[in-house]
């Protein structure tokens, strides 16, 4: 079972190259030089400051056993625990980034995130199946230069959602994004457009989109795909926004309310489907994959 | 002409100005005839603007795109058409002021105009929320564009905003799904839509009315991913670094002509829109009326269709057969390496 796998998995540390392009501070570099240290064996956690033993963490499926807390992801992890073992086969494998703009740095930024990520961009596509119930999914990863969207993230979700359209197996997505990928510029920000418009024709052909979003997701991937779900799930905790906290924050000069773009915030706001915790999504996105082929041979 | 309006790269015009309004008080005092000599100096003026306005840096370009005095979405419907009424609110929550629309006639043809509006002193722009607007906005715009595919009105919208606006009610109210659902709607669209970037093309914010059969954007507009002042901010820590940021994001009219993402770049009065307001709406005018006439050469299918291709190939990316496939047996290779490094967030700041 891939489950048994899971956090056996060729991890790397985050590195610092990797945190420049989110859009986080970076004011922690030598507590990480420290940590890095004990990395091998414990973590602790970022919100009650349990001890860990990885093993145990691992076993949790990077859950705080304490106070809940889910840890961000890889996006072969998140496969390895949604979808039936071996079910997976990729596709757009083969699409890549270029650099269209030139854009100072951006090669050397790709160029490091491909040595520390086992994959070669922020996501990856595939066909795959959930207790034996076929679907088309894409998984984000926030790992690879913070889940950000250029062109071959826009193009291999558009092609996952036209294969989703070729096959009419339903569409999953786990979305996690920290924003625009900048240094492709317009191109970037285009992908929005590319693929709501392919979602549409999903949508008109009665296909199932059920879009799942993880920590975080922000910005334009927000604004897009992942809105536009016939079902959206969100995992515990995850913080889900157009602009990110910090913006806001600066705009307008005030303390953000608590729980402010949570996932149970924006369910309290209707924005959500449903909460979900991390070892429900297999079980959840399976029964709606169940009553959803009930209603249709019905 | 006011000095304070001038842009700082518009400087060497100053002394020109001078000399010719000192000219032209002499003249009047003493009676002399001086005109060859003014007429002179303003050719040299109009030569030196020529010169400034051929060579501006897209820095420069941004500058002019955010001029206060540049004409805004309201100006530009009071001069092409020549019958407007406005309508408001999204019917679900309120009525937002950044973001307005309504019907009118241009010449002969019923469209309905959609347009970011700021204001021109801080008073109105606070009303106005700067251009920049919450997801009522975008529902309204939803709403009226509906309202024009069922009357086979096109539609026309303006773009004029430094982006969404990043707020508490914003985000509660689903700014995202607003932008998103205008997207996913607009692909679809059954009647012609003309985007023009008037100023600012501030990112999700302007995209959130942008998706359209022609992108055009006027000579000194911009339309970005981001600000200059966050990219450099984000990629570099230095805000300070926006100018160089403005030439690495790519957002002039010519370099998204280039890239792809516009079809058409309008040509504005020398020194820019706010130079000549008139004439910058006579033109905006006639290129309206050229799109139309154009997309109503289409059918409805082959519309949709040119529609979508046009969005389904932006972007650039690259082939690379050789990647190979992740693979469970390889990634199971792998770990079977490496099982005792976990990747990491704990060290991250939330
Ligand atoms: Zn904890």
């Amino acid at each position: 079972m891939l489950k048994d796998w899971f956090g056996k998995s060729k991890y790397v540390t985050v590195k610092k190259g990797e945190k420049e392009d989110t859009k986080e501070p970076e004011d922690k570099r030598e507590e990480k030089q420290k940590q890095k240290e004990d990395d091998q064996l414990w973590t602790k956690c970022k919100e009650c400051e349990e001890i860990i033993f990885n093993k145990k963490l691992a076993q949790n499926l990077m859950v705080c056993p304490k106070c809940g807390y889910h840890f961000r992801l890889t996006a072969l992890d998140r496969l390895s625990i949604t979808v039936d073992e071996n079910s997976f086969e990729e596709f757009a494998e083969d699409v890549d980034t270029g650099d269209p703009l030139d854009f100072p740095g951006y090669q050397d930024k790709l160029e490091k995130a491909k040595r520390e990520n086992t994959i070669n961009e922020a996501v990856i596509t595939g066909e795959a199946a959930i207790e034996e119930y076929p679907i088309v999914i894409a998984v984000m990863d926030f790992y690879f230069m913070g889940g950000s969207m250029g062109s071959a993230v826009g193009e291999k979700i558009t092609r996952a959602v036209e294969k989703s359209h070729t096959s009419e197996k339903p569409l999953v997505i786990f979305s996690t994004a920290g924003g625009a990928r900048m240094q492709e510029g317009m191109l970037s920000l285009m992908q929005m457009a590319k693929t709501s418009a392919a979602v549409r024709r999903l949508h008109e052909k009665g296909i199932l989109f059920i879009s799942v979003l993880t920590d975080p997701t922000s910005g334009g991937v927000t604004a897009s795909y992942a809105s536009l779900g016939d079902i959206i799930l969100a995992e515990q905790g995850a913080l889900i926004a157009f602009a990110g906290p910090r913006v806001i924050k600066q705009t307008i000069s005030k303390k953000l309310p608590e729980g402010f773009q949570r996932a149970e915030f924006l369910l309290e706001h209707g924005m959500v489907d449903r909460v979900v915790e991390r070892k429900n999504i297999r079980d959840n996105l399976a029964s709606i994959l169940k009553i959803h082929r009930t209603g249709e041979e019905f | 002409m006011d000095e304070n309006k001038l842009l700082d790269f518009e400087k060497p015009l100053l002394e020109l100005n001078k000399k010719i309004e000192e000219l032209e008080s002499f003249m009047k005092e003493k009676n002399i005839d001086l005109s060859s000599e003014i007429k002179r100096l303003e050719k040299r003026a109009e030569n030196v603007r020529e010169e400034i306005y051929n060579n501006l840096e897209p820095w420069q370009i941004l500058k002019i795109a955010r001029h206060p005095e540049r004409p805004l979405t309201l100006d530009y419907i009071d001069q092409i058409t020549d019958e407007f009424i406005e309508f408001k609110g999204d019917r679900r929550f309120g009525n937002d002021q950044a973001l307005v629309g309504g019907i009118g006639l241009i010449e002969d043809i019923p469209v309905t105009i959609l347009g970011h509006q700021k204001g021109k002193d801080t008073k109105v722009n606070i009303n106005r929320n700067f251009g920049m607007a919450h997801p009522e906005g975008y529902r309204k715009a939803m709403r009226l564009m509906r309202q024009a595919e069922k009357f086979g009105r096109p539609v026309v919208n303006l773009i004029n905003t430094p982006g969404a606006y990043p707020g508490i009610g914003a985000e509660k109210r689903g700014q995202a799904e607003a932008i998103a659902t205008n997207l996913m709607e607009m692909s679809g669209l059954k009647t012609p839509i003309i985007v023009i970037i008037t100023g600012e093309g501030g990112s999700g914010g302007a995209l959130g009315i942008g998706l359209g059969d022609r992108i055009m954007m006027m000579e000194f507009s911009y339309y970005s991913v981001s600000s200059p002042e966050a990219c450099a901010a984000i990629l570099w820590k230095n805000s300070d670094q926006a100018e160089e940021a403005a030439a690495a994001l790519k957002l002039t009219a010519p370099d998204l002509m280039e890239l792809g993402v516009i079809d058409k770049i309008i040509p504005e009065p020398a020194g820019g829109a706010h130079k000549d307001q008139k004439k910058a709406a006579e033109i905006l005018k006639s290129e309206i009326i050229t799109a139309v006439k154009e997309l109503s050469e289409l059918s409805e299918e082959q519309m949709l269709e040119q529609r979508y291709s046009k969005f389904r190939d932006m972007g650039e990316h690259i082939i690379k057969p050789d990647q190979g496939k992740i693979r469970e047996n390889l990634i199971d290779e792998d770990r079977k390496e490496d099982d005792q490094s976990l990747k990491r967030e704990n060290i991250q700041s939330k």
